[in-house]
């Protein structure tokens, strides 16, 4: 009952997205962003009523949402946490940031803590080349990140 | 009376705590009951003086870094606001006059003529500060005229193609078509790069009003900027200088009183590195996966939506005010050969002084290296340099002296690119780097064609091979000939340079190669 009133709930909020965008040239990104932004993800179960929409198949819908890495088709934890892996992030020992983060937070790339708090991605370049290596917690980057401020990052996204 | 107090908003200076040091000099001040005004504006680029927090005088601003809020207080107490005096000169962080920097000083800014020095959103400071000159040039030129100013100041473009921008323009201009567009390429996703974010955080206005000339030149009416999803500040910066253009009859219709249209939309990438090249950018505009397309047909002729397109990058827009504003022979007087103008330069990686530098065409690696970046951060030896991009080449210290130049860097098998120098200390496995070349293209790869997807999948294999010290001999050489097919075999850069870091890492540093059992025997004492 639960699950049926969730889906109710976000197909009422996708119609909304649906409708606001439809309209603009190459609506689809667009929209993509829209319901990434508004519910965290993506849901497979949007792809049919978004291809109604646009005249666009499931698959071509579902060929779009998986070919970029931003978007996701499952909920993340509460905070998404995403380590540079670039060139000049390397080149200042985010290869021991990375292997830090996992064992800290028990997780690989892709996945998300057992507590629900921190979702671990990778991410290439974040534009803060100058200040590597960098970690972009949410919308924020941090910069200069050592180990310390990487543990202090994970307890406050757990707090 | 209040005194100002510049706090940089740019995204580089909040990931080390501009935000927090904003505050916490608002809170002080409030306390001693002194009167400030704090202005956000964009960062110098000398980064590692971040948070660079600084006070006007009657002598210029006088700059205070790197301040963390727990210096907030010392910094009261010294009078910083009183900056000429002597308590404050006196200050550990303090830098004296900014423009009197040394670092800052040398330069040649002319893209970045207002960054860090504007309150990036506020459209009355960027026309304080000449802007909008350009375009006001603009509309009392022709289409024709404005495209050869463009093409006379031998502008190329800077998102790393290096292809003369006048001439893609004048393309579009010759095409009769009922809708043409412009579309900015800030899709900027190369390592070591950071040039398009200071622009469309710092100083938005003059990304907008290059397309709008753009737009005027060819007869487009439309413009997207092609924003990566990894730019939120940048996103949010851009909106609000639109939003305040739009208003003050700087785009949409009739612009400044003339028969011309532009209007212009951001739309966001969503990570994918393979759209940074053009013709998959557009096919991601679209709506779809972004898909290198065939060429021809060019851009030019049938690009958004089947209809002539400018496709340009962020630096390259930005650069035409100034052209317009300051003629083309003013630009066409800096640089080298046929690289003319200015660059701006970008020292990431591990330099002690990384940051923004906008120069000439001409400068050598090993001056920008050493007499701007310092030397490495870690007080090690340089061993390699990665300039322009994770497709560009590795260079070996005999090359250090190599101009940056787009002729002199083809000439020894290099790429400058976007400007990006990306520095590593002996710590470095280039065999590693070279793997991760691979690695880096399968991830990215779009998948058309067969050297890049698979190509890319089998040499993070052998590489794996030859780290482990498997068949050595053989394995360099299925590398050399997976390369080659890579390079003469791939429909676009991304499949067709991953072989420049790779072959480079194996040509200038073989012994990270050939010799891993005794790199392994190293690691393990």
């Amino acid at each position: 009952m639960q699950d049926l009133e969730t889906k109710q709930d976000l197909d009422v909020k996708i119609d909304a997205l649906i409708s606001q965008h439809q309209h603009l040239p190459g609506a689809l990104m667009p929209l993509l962003h829209a319901i990434q932004d508004d519910i965290g993800y993506v849901p497979e179960s949007s792809y049919s009523q978004i291809g109604r929409a646009l005249s666009l198949s499931v698959a071509e819908v579902h060929g779009v949402v998986t070919f970029y890495h931003h978007f996701r088709t499952h909920k993340p934890g509460r905070h998404v946490m995403q380590i540079c892996r670039a060139e000049s992030c390397q080149a200042m020992g985010s290869e021991a940031l990375e292997a830090h983060a996992k064992k800290c937070l028990n997780v690989d790339y892709h996945q998300t803590t057992s507590d629900d708090a921190i979702t671990l991605e990778a991410v290439y370049c974040l534009g803060n080349c100058a200040l590597s290596p960098n970690v972009m917690m949410d919308e924020e980057v941090y910069g200069r990140v050592s180990a310390e401020d990487l543990d202090a990052l994970i307890a406050e996204a757990k707090a | 009376m209040t005194t100002k107090v510049y706090i940089p908003r740019d995204s580089s200076a909040l990931s080390m705590g501009a935000e927090k040091v904003a505050a916490a000099i608002a809170l002080e001040a409030n306390k001693r009951g002194l009167e400030i005004t704090i202005i956000r504006n964009g960062s110098r680029g000398l980064y590692w003086l971040e948070t660079m927090v600084e006070v006007a005088t009657d002598q210029g601003r006088v700059a205070y870094g790197p301040v963390k809020v727990n210096d907030v207080s010392s910094l009261f107490d010294a009078d910083f606001l009183n900056a000429l005096s002597l308590n404050a000169k006196t200050h550990p962080l303090s830098l004296g006059l900014t423009e009197e920097i040394d670092w800052l000083k040398k330069q040649q800014r002319l893209t970045f003529a207002r960054v860090g020095i504007t309150d990036p959103v506020s459209l009355d400071d960027y026309i304080a500060h000449d802007g909008y000159k350009g375009l006001k040039k603009a509309l009392t030129l022709s289409g024709a005229e404005i495209v050869k100013a463009v093409t006379d100041s031998g502008l190329r473009g800077r998102g790393g193609a290096a292809f003369p921008t006048g001439i893609k323009w004048n393309t579009v201009l010759g095409c009769k078509s009922d809708q043409k567009y412009i579309v900015c390429n800030a899709d900027e996703g190369d390592s070591g790069t950071f040039s398009d974010r200071m622009i469309m955080e710092d100083d938005p206005f003059v990304l907008i009003e290059g397309m709008t000339i753009a737009g005027i030149a060819v007869g487009a009416t439309q413009g997207y900027i092609y924003l990566r999803s990894e730019y939120p500040h940048a996103l949010k910066a851009l909106n609000e200088a639109i939003a305040k253009a739009e208003a003050a009859g700087y785009l949409g219709e009739n612009i400044c009183g003339s028969t011309h249209t532009f209007n212009l939309e951001v739309r966001r990438a969503a990570g994918a590195y393979v759209c940074g090249e053009e013709t998959s950018l557009l096919e991601s505009l679209e709506g779809k996966r972004g898909l290198v397309r065939f060429k021809p047909p060019l851009p030019a002729i049938e690009g958004l939506f089947g209809k002539p397109t400018v496709v340009n990058n962020v630096i390259s827009l930005a650069t035409v005010p100034i052209i317009l504003d300051m003629g083309a022979q003013f630009y066409a007087d800096y640089g080298m050969g046929r690289s003319r103008g200015t660059l701006p330069i970008q020292l990431a990686g591990n330099l002690k002084h990384g940051g923004l530098v906008e120069l000439a065409f001409g400068i050598t690696l090993r001056e920008l290296l050493y007499d701007y970046g310092g030397g490495s951060a870690t007080g090690k030896p340089i061993r390699a340099v990665q300039v322009g991009g994770p497709l560009g080449a590795f260079l070996p210290e005999s090359q250090f002296d190599t101009p940056l130049d787009y002729e002199a860097f083809s000439s020894i098998w290099a790429v400058v690119g976007h400007g990006g120098i990306v520095a590593f200390d002996d710590t470095v496995d280039m065999a590693k780097m070279a793997r991760y070349a691979f690695e880096f293209c399968a991830i990215e790869s779009c998948g058309k064609c067969t050297p890049c997807r698979i190509g890319a999948v089998r040499g993070a294999e052998v590489m794996d091979k030859i780290i482990a010290g498997t068949d050595t001999v053989k394995n360099i050489k299925l590398v050399r000939d997976l390369s080659d097919t890579m390079l003469n075999g791939s429909l676009c850069a991304l499949g067709g340079m991953t072989p420049y870091p790779v072959l480079s890492a194996m040509n200038h540093f073989a012994e990270d190669f050939e010799s891993r059992q005794a790199i392994k025997a190293n690691a393990t004492t």
